[in-house]
């Protein structure tokens, strides 16, 4: 038997707090939300509490923070069209660049493996792939117009520069850039989803994504390249991507986050029905047609929708979680 | 210039009559469950976001059409809007989502959809409608959420 054990409940935020994001050790976290703030988060002796408040970065909510792989910079992306970089090279964090472009709400943001590039999404359907040029400053590499509906999310490849979306055009599109004339495009296309992509995870191998959806399923895809010894067809020597795994029946509403820890394996939901779940593949499981236990179900786990989970990257098995409810909680997953 | 409504000249309903309020609503130790009839109270005087009318005036609203689950803390609205190219349902289920998510306890979930076959764009606006997000993102439209606020007061 397994569970999720409450560690600590953390009130501060006013309104729904739409997502946290650990730092890459591990040791603290940003969240942000409806009220405007981003709020750093550390452990003071056994309890954690309220580090820093960053104010008067954004005019309207903030939809998503994360830290940058160095974990020397914090992005937040929000609904007033901008995405803020906040540092702390004078000693205190501050807003010191600022990336204009987005028509409207922008909703995700997320730095590459190498730190080098950093990807935003909208409701203007456009992802958009930006370059660390130097100091406080970031250009534009690419517009992505794949979509023909808002993007929800992006998220990279754990080692490569391989950046995917999801959205409410029920598809995930993943891009890369092409070696020969440095150009952003999209590669591939995930169909299968019966509703809005909320968000989308990769394995600590980026060979599988795991997507989740309003449809009430979790999707697991596999990725196939040229001259696979599976025999898939591959054309246009282009990796294509299979859905091998569809979790149906566990969730009653809307899934709005997965998270894939890259420890651990483990699997984590944060769902409309106010429940966390977490999944693990069963150790017999054929890799091409995997399957995936539920291992635990931690009921009324916020008292409105959840929106967020987050493993701790250290793999200590702690999960974070946020939600309409104004709260954010720790868990800590064990076998009882 | 002054955009023509949609539907110049809907038919006008008779509006229903007042709750009644029974002796063991007034019974304060007795549990009050939340029921359809309460739900209907709570939209009934919404007006129209085109006409001097209420919602249940033009049966935009009906009783009928809303299902309440105190168990599961759910409620389910289904509108009608007057004509099927209404173009003014999503800020109609969007005024009724609205009113319903200031009214009621913040346990209870609530879905706002038009009613099956009643509009053109049935499954476009019940996703827009059923998406937290758009529904954030547009309440913190100041003109947008002045014009709810207009039809939402009584």
């Amino acid at each position: 038997m397994f569970k999720l054990e409450l560690i600590q409940n953390l009130a501060g935020h006013k309104g729904i707090v739409w997502n946290v994001s650990w730092h890459p050790l591990g040791k603290y976290f940003a969240s942000c939300g409806e009220d405007k703030t981003i709020k750093l988060w550390s452990k003071y002796g056994q309890d954690w509490a309220i580090k820093t408040v960053l104010v008067d970065g954004h005019q309207r909510t903030i939809r998503e923070v994360a830290w940058s792989p160095c974990g020397n910079f914090l992005a937040s992306a929000s609904f007033d069209a901008t995405t803020a970089i906040w540092d702390k090279k004078s000693g205190e964090f501050q807003c010191n660049a600022t990336l204009e472009g987005h028509e409207n709400e922008v909703k995700s943001v997320a730095w590459s493996p190498s730190g080098h590039l950093l990807a935003t999404c909208g409701r203007d359907k456009s992802v958009w792939v930006w370059e660390v040029a130097g100091e406080d400053e970031y250009e534009c590499e690419a517009v992505l117009n794949a979509h023909n509906q808002d993007v929800k999310k992006v998220a990279w490849h754990p080692s490569l520069d391989i950046l995917a979306s999801a959205s409410y055009d029920n598809t995930v599109k993943l891009y890369q850039e092409d070696p020969v004339d440095n150009d952003w495009t999209c590669v591939a296309t995930l169909h299968s989803h019966e509703s809005t992509v909320w968000s989308l995870a990769f394995d600590k191998t980026g060979e599988r994504l795991a997507t989740c959806s309003d449809d009430r399923t979790v999707k697991i895809w596999k990725e196939y390249k040229p001259d696979n010894q599976e025999g898939v067809v591959v054309t246009d020597r282009e990796a294509v991507w299979k859905c091998i795994c569809t979790l149906s029946g566990f969730h009653t509403r809307c899934i709005y986050d997965i998270a894939w820890c890259h420890k651990t394996d483990l699997i984590a939901t944060a769902c409309g029905d106010d429940i966390i779940r977490i999944f693990k593949e069963s150790e017999d499981s054929d890799p091409n047609a995997p399957t995936f236990e539920l291992l635990c179900t931690k009921k009324n786990a916020h008292s409105q929708d959840v929106n967020c989970v987050a493993w701790n990257p250290s793999g200590n098995q702690e999960l974070l979680s946020c939600s309409d409810d104004g709260e954010i909680k720790i868990w800590k997953f064990t076998e009882a | 210039m002054t955009k023509t409504a949609d539907n110049i000249n809907p038919h006008i309903y008779e509006k229903g009559s007042e709750r009644e309020i029974t002796s063991s609503e007034r019974d304060e130790d007795l549990q009050d469950e939340f029921d359809d009839r309460e739900i209907f109270d709570l939209i009934r005087n919404i007006n129209d976001p085109e006409h001097p009318l209420t919602l249940e005036e033009l049966r935009v609203v009906e009783e009928k059409n809303i299902i309440v689950n105190n168990d599961d803390s759910t409620v389910l609205v289904n509108f009608t809007p007057t004509i099927p190219h209404c173009s003014m349902a999503t800020l109609i289920g969007l005024s009724i989502r609205v009113q319903l998510l200031r009214a009621l306890p913040s346990r209870f979930k609530v879905t706002v959809q038009v009613s099956e076959g009643s509009h053109a764009s049935e499954h476009a606006v019940n996703k827009q409608l059923a998406d937290k997000e758009r529904v954030a993102a547009a309440l913190e439209n100041n003109n947008l959420l002045q014009i709810i606020n207009q039809c939402i007061a009584v």
